[in-house]
């Protein structure tokens, strides 16, 4: 019964899609299977019968609950960490004060771009910042920039380097909400470090609970100030996660149309390279404009 | 399921329209502002446009979070009986 009403399913959403399952598709029974294949990660954890191992299906991944560890996500995350701090490394050491070579170039442009943006926003003194924007800004920047690589390329490739046509392999590490929130994270405990460092506990205190109203409507204070300030890290892994997710799923349904993907993912990838330095760089400049708040005083 | 199935396109479908109208409004006018303060200032139009850039993420923080929602929705299929 259930699985003739997931069939079902599969079916209207299928023909929701307009004809589907051509060129790269065809192995999936439906468009809606195809896309919901490409949307699951390469889960490793504790399986049911004890042992540590891959999930095969989307049940036993959910089955691993919290103790479970994205591959694909973190394996290319660190893989392009790797490749921008190697970049910056060799640039830095082949440096040149004479006429910069391409690459020089182009990593003098990305760092006098952030510096640029901290002079202008930020009005304290923290030698951190720096390299923190730095960082957010190119690690962001390469793991969107995943987003511009063929939907099936890398996953299709890995299945036939595991020889397993059904491994679950997600390419862009930014359409996993545990990135977003882990780099959202990180900010929200520098906001409230250089918070409590700068103004003191009682002033951190008293900002969140002593504005707008006065002592007097403490209570009030609270329920206006709070929301606002654990808004900032949710609203900034939501903004990145939701802008990638929603462009990743659309180059998905465009890899449904069979040959018509060809005129039509171009112009969404030409759209999509705004998007792209977009968000990193909004990141960026909300870690220099939250920091930049807990610096200054009231 | 077919009724669940069906509600669910249902809500993704209020939920991109009515977040499209949001933007579109929100971006019309952010816009016409960004153009209008340039032609009266146009020395402080490169500071401008960076502003305008990061006003246009909190701009379509909500909706671009509500889009995603909605193709998770009708994607990934998360409501059972």
């Amino acid at each position: 019964m259930a699985e003739t009403a997931e069939a079902n399913v599969n079916e209207i959403a299928a023909a929701a899609h307009g004809e589907h399952a051509a060129a790269g598709a065809e192995k999936y029974a439906s468009g809606s299977e195809y896309i919901g294949h490409h949307l699951n990660f390469l889960t490793y954890g504790k399986r049911a019968d004890g042992q540590l191992g891959l999930a095969h299906t989307v049940e036993e991944a959910n089955a691993m609950g919290f103790w479970s560890i994205h591959v694909d996500t973190m394996g290319i995350s660190a893989l392009l960490g790797l490749i921008f701090l190697g970049v910056f490394l060799l640039v830095s050491r082949k440096a040149t004060s004479g006429v910069p070579g391409g690459l020089q170039n182009a990593v003098e442009f990305v760092v006098e771009m952030v510096q640029n943006s901290i002079k202008n926003t930020f009005h304290g003194k923290c030698d951190f910042l720096g390299p923190v924007a730095l960082t957010v800004f190119c690690w962001i920047l390469l793991m969107n920039l995943m987003d511009l690589v063929p939907v099936d390329m890398i996953p299709g490739a890995v299945q036939i380097a595991a020889g397993n046509p059904h491994l679950f392999f997600k390419a862009v590490p930014t359409t996993d909400v545990n990135i977003t929130i882990g780099f959202s994270l990180s900010v929200f405990i520098l906001i409230l470090y250089y918070s409590i460092k700068n103004k003191g506990i009682g002033g951190f205190v008293g900002e969140l609970t002593l504005q707008p109203f006065g002592k007097w409507a403490i209570p009030l204070n609270i329920v206006m100030e709070l929301p606002a300030f654990l808004a900032k890290p949710v609203s900034l892994a939501l903004r990145l996660f939701g802008n990638l997710f929603a462009g990743e799923v659309i180059f998905l349904v465009i890899g449904l149309m069979g040959y018509w993907q060809l005129p039509l993912a171009l112009p969404w990838a030409i759209f999509h390279i705004l998007v792209i330095p977009l968000q990193a760089y909004l990141f960026m400049m909300l870690t220099i404009v939250y920091i930049n708040q807990a610096h200054q005083h009231h | 399921m077919e009724t669940i199935f069906a509600y669910t396109l249902l809500a993704a479908a209020l939920i991109f329209g009515i977040c499209g109208a949001g933007t579109a409004i929100a971006f019309g006018i952010l816009g016409g502002k960004l153009i209008e303060s340039s032609a009266r200032q146009p020395e402080l139009a490169p500071r401008l446009q960076t502003q305008f850039f990061l006003i246009a993420g909190f701009v379509d923080v909500i909706s671009i979070i509500g889009v995603g929602m909605a193709m998770f929705f009708i994607f990934v299929q998360p409501f059972h009986v």
